[in-house]
């Protein structure tokens, strides 16, 4: 089978791999970059586990394919923040017990990034909205909303 | 956020318990490099895929495995005939075997499918692509068999035979307590309905996920997404190898709710690294897990209560049907959950439970959080709802005249020896729901609803259970975990961090816990139940108490007191009293080192061992404790679209102690929005024993526009039976919502829908307009 060489900057780095056509980001991700960090939760958008930023957008990478992203800026949990440079909305879900089994987080936290990148104070509404797409079945969401809200307003100040 | 303070009576004076600590694994998950099952590789690693049923009910006639062998790529193909023990009985996280009352688990189909997540051949290739393929060039030849798919037609004498048995009733139990027919004669009204409760699908967002290899000393080495890391007892089993060639490890899981207690992938993999020599990882696909693994049981439960004219509770009777599915798994503990808890927190002088579990041809149903207790619970609490409206009392009256309390006891016979703080939360619950909230359009209803809810923590005590877990202060002053219990992320390695931390007076950062290896960790039981704090807590108080007694008194030598003086915290020993006179902690330790004094201990804690219960009369002690509480909500109900729209709801609790006040609160958040989805959104729909619902964009959960800001009170009583008297919370959280919303619902509308999911068709055909 034809395979094309793909060409993207992962978390500001640029990185290659030999992907088919056919392959999703997802699975080019996790299987051929190692950024495991992107989960799988159902492979066909309905969860938001995969969750990634492709130039500053959040989309799923199960619906997307990989050469659609070539060229182009892929940001993963891991290019939102660090140990050594964490990002506000990462510290404030610690803070906030928004995490339970964490499984959603990475693309929980991707989701808040790109939406507070867009709406830098959002109301209720706008965050419910914004991480619609992202299911979490442990924390009932309450904790992620306030963290998300806490986040925004420390951005502000 | 956390309304804690302003409840809290004033209690110990600790560190970290009670405290809302930020979990130490969160930071490990807030930057993605926590590891789950699926994200670990290994060099010439084979991936595994399963040939399931096409069939829910059918006779194998023949298996043609060999144009997959010839497939390239493929190393293995394996069918029934190629397991070692096929079928075995699961035993797991119990001492005390109680003979055919256990679940029977056979690994591959061969004579007869009983389901359509039924297993029927295994592949082990060099791609998921081929392996993929491979499966869908095993012929089977089936016979269709007509199958049955109602329980209610199952039972029937004569009815299409699932299993090997003659009878699809799996088994039954009842309960006996005074005469329900005198009862019943000394009421002033009488309720009787029927309820029917859907499947439900657990959602964990993390797919069943392992890997297996055999390690360099020849034991099969199982990295599996599990909340029983024991069930490397079954696999031993399944091989016909010794159990301690065989190795479980539990990595952090992505969400359990209960259908990670049975075995999911642990004997195919494991089969197939066996086979081939070569490490198998699978991970089931979201359909794959939806149409396979457990479902909670629909039941069918028929309810007749009376009550006197003034509201006291004289009798009850009930009957409950659930649906075990293709399989027996958990399917009679389930039912015992339901039978013992069938009654609610109330005193009921006459009662009668009838309770039978049957096989279908459905999916199979085993545990899911709150294992038989929230079927029950809308029942009864439905119940009282239209017992108060028949007497023209409010909902919080009538329970207040029926609410058991310490010292009494349940139907049972069991004397309630904990705290029972039920009608507590339910005033709390209640009066959090403030001022009513106004219709925002003339077709909508606004309506409140109460409910109140028990159930057990720890494991039925028949079964014997233990946990242990081992402490040590290393020479640093730092302490190491070393408990096998599995996080499947409502924070237990935490807790057992804070509670080590605590009773050594060091501080949270410097606790290391291991968790999950059957090889390194000691055994600690199940994450199931609700018994992880309770068990593996109260183990980890005793070890690390007693590494504590071995300090002491050299500390007391080096301090010139009195050892029962001696206060450990902040990373000092000090007299009571005069902290800033202190030793530092790891001057200590290191003293008791220099004198060979043992600065390790492994403990063990049994829970109470009791003889089973009397299964005719239902008589019997089956459970350590319990947890009481109470949910509320304010719903509003568009009468034109049906629509229901929960506008508030509060979830009060009592967590005996919490030990991480901010998880404490995750699982009572986390518990209310799983309830609601079953109240109202949740069903797996079943067509023939065929899932029509199989992925996410079907079987719909509550996202984050569904999810409404929940208000939770927490009530310590600090009288239960875990550690510093905590009482379990994780799966009483979710137990009284769905009656909550039902009674606000049907506050709002004046009609009662008997059926869960309330979906906007049933309400629409409770008003007469569909």
């Amino acid at each position: 089978m034809k395979t094309y060489e793909l060409g993207i900057k992962l978390n500001g780095q640029a990185v290659s791999a030999q992907v088919h056509a056919h392959e999703t980001l997802l699975d080019v991700l996790r299987k051929k970059l190692g950024a495991k960090e992107v989960k799988n939760g159902c492979g066909k958008g309905d969860c938001g586990a995969c969750t990634v930023m492709l130039d500053g957008t959040a989309v799923n990478a199960c619906l997307t394919l990989a050469l659609q992203a070539n060229g182009r800026e892929v940001t993963t949990v891991r290019g939102v923040g660090t140990e050594d440079q964490p990002h506000p909305i990462q510290e404030s879900f610690v803070r906030h017990g928004a995490i339970q089994c964490g499984y959603c987080t990475p693309g929980m936290v991707v989701s808040a990034k790109a939406l507070l990148d867009r709406i830098p104070n959002p109301d209720r509404g706008q965050i419910r909205e914004g991480i619609s797409g992202n299911l979490c079945r442990c924390t009932g969401y309450n904790k992620i909303i306030e963290a998300i809200e806490n986040a925004a307003s420390k951005a502000q100040s | 956020m956390s309304e804690n303070p302003k409840n809290k009576t004033e209690g110990p004076d600790y560190q970290y318990i009670g405290k809302p600590m930020p979990r130490h694994d969160a930071w490990d998950k807030v930057f993605g490099r926590t590891k789950y099952a699926d994200d670990f590789d290994m060099p010439g690693m084979l991936y595994g895929k399963v040939l399931r049923s096409a069939y829910p009910a059918a006779k194998i006639l023949s298996i043609d495995t060999s144009e997959a062998e010839k497939m390239p790529g493929v190393e293995a193909v394996l069918t029934a005939k190629d397991v070692p023990n096929n079928e075995t009985v699961t035993r797991f996280g119990q001492t005390h075997q109680v003979g055919g009352f256990e679940g029977l688990y056979r690994v591959l189909a061969d004579k007869k499918v009983r389901y359509m997540g039924d297993a029927i051949a295994l592949v082990a290739a060099e791609t998921e692509e081929i392996a993929e393929e491979a499966v869908g060039l095993i012929k089977v030849g089936y016979e269709p068999l007509p199958g049955v798919f109602d329980p209610l037609e199952a039972i029937k004498p004569g009815a299409y035979q699932v299993g090997e048995a003659e009878s699809n009733v799996i088994c039954s139990y009842q309960v006996r307590k005074g005469d329900v027919e005198e009862g019943f004669a000394r009421s002033d009204v009488i309720i009787e309905n029927t309820y029917r409760v859907p499947f439900v699908e657990h959602a964990f967002m993390e797919p069943e996920s392992g890997m297996a290899w055999v390690d360099d000393a020849g034991v099969i080495t199982i990295r599996v997404s599990t909340q029983v890391i024991e069930h490397f007892r079954d696999v031993a089993e399944v091989l016909g190898v010794p159990h301690n060639k065989v190795r479980v490890i539990a990595p952090m899981v992505g969400g359990g709710f209960g259908s990670k207690e049975d075995i999911s992938v642990e004997s195919f993999i494991a089969l197939l690294a066996w086979k081939t020599g070569k490490p198998v990882k699978m991970t089931w696909t979201r359909e794959e897990s939806i149409r396979s693994s457990s479902k909670r049981h629909p039941y069918v439960m028929r309810y007749k209560t009376g009550a006197t004219k003034d509201g006291k509770l004289m009798a009850m009777e009930a009957e409950l049907i659930s649906d075990a599915g293709g399989h027996i798994y958990l399917s009679p503990w389930v039912l015992l959950y339901s039978t013992v808890d069938a009654t609610g927190p109330y005193d009921i002088s006459h009662v009668k439970v009838d309770a039978s579990t049957v096989l279908t041809n459905n999916t199979f149903c085993s545990a899911n959080r709150g294992f038989g207790s929230p079927q029950v619970c809308y029942a009864y609490e439905c119940q009282m709802d239209e017992l108060a409206k028949k007497l023209n009392l409010s909902p919080l009256e009538i329970r207040k005249k029926n609410y058991l309390h310490k010292g009494d006891a349940l139907a049972t016979g069991r004397v309630l020896d904990y705290a029972v703080e039920t009608e507590q939360t339910a005033e709390k619950a209640l009066a959090a729901l403030g001022e009513p909230s106004k219709p925002s359009s003339s077709t909508e209803k606004i309506g409140r609803g109460l409910a109140s809810g028990f159930m057990s923590y720890g494991r039925m005590t028949f079964l014997h259970d233990t946990s242990r877990s081992f402490v040590s202060v290393e020479l640093d002053g730092s302490v190491t975990v070393k408990c096998g219990l599995q996080d499947i992320g409502g924070g237990q390695a935490s807790s057992v961090a804070s509670i080590a931390a605590e009773v050594l007076g060091v501080h949270m950062e410097e606790v290391k816990v291991f968790i999950g290896d059957t090889a390194l960790t000691p055994i600690a039981g199940t994450t199931t139940a609700t018994r992880m704090l309770y068990m593996s807590g109260n183990a980890t108080v005793k070890a690390a108490e007693a590494v504590k007694n071995n300090l002491l008194p050299k500390a007391a030598e080096m301090l010139e007191a009195d050892p029962k003086d001696l206060v450990f915290r902040d990373k000092k020993v000090f007299v009571k009293g005069a902290p800033t006179h202190g030793i530092p902690f790891d001057q200590v330790v290191k003293a008791c080192a220099a004198d060979g004094i043992q600065l390790y201990n492994v403990a063990q804690f049994n829970a109470p061992f009791r003889e089973l219960m009397d299964f005719k009369t239902g008589q019997g002690q089956v459970f350590p404790d319990f947890t009481f509480g109470s949910h509320a909500a304010e719903v509003s109900v568009d009468t034109e679209t049906g629509k229901v729209k929960v506008l508030k709801l509060v979830a009060c609790y009592d967590v005996g102690q919490a030990i991480n006040s901010l998880s404490a609160e995750g699982q009572l958040e986390g518990g209310a929005l799983y309830g609601l989805g079953y109240g109202l959104i949740e069903e797996v729909i079943l067509d023939k024993g065929i899932t029509l619902t199989p992925s996410f964009s079907e079987y719909l959960i509550p996202t984050a526009l569904d999810a409404p800001h929940v208000r939770t009170i927490m009530v310590e009583s600090r009288d239960g039976a875990g550690p510093f008297g905590a009482k379990g919370i994780g799966e009483p959280s979710c137990n009284s919502i769905a009656p909550a919303v039902a009674n606000a619902v049907t506050d709002a509308i004046g009609r009662r829908i008997l059926d869960i999911p309330i979906t906007p068709e049933k309400i629409l055909r409770a008003l007469g307009k569909l």
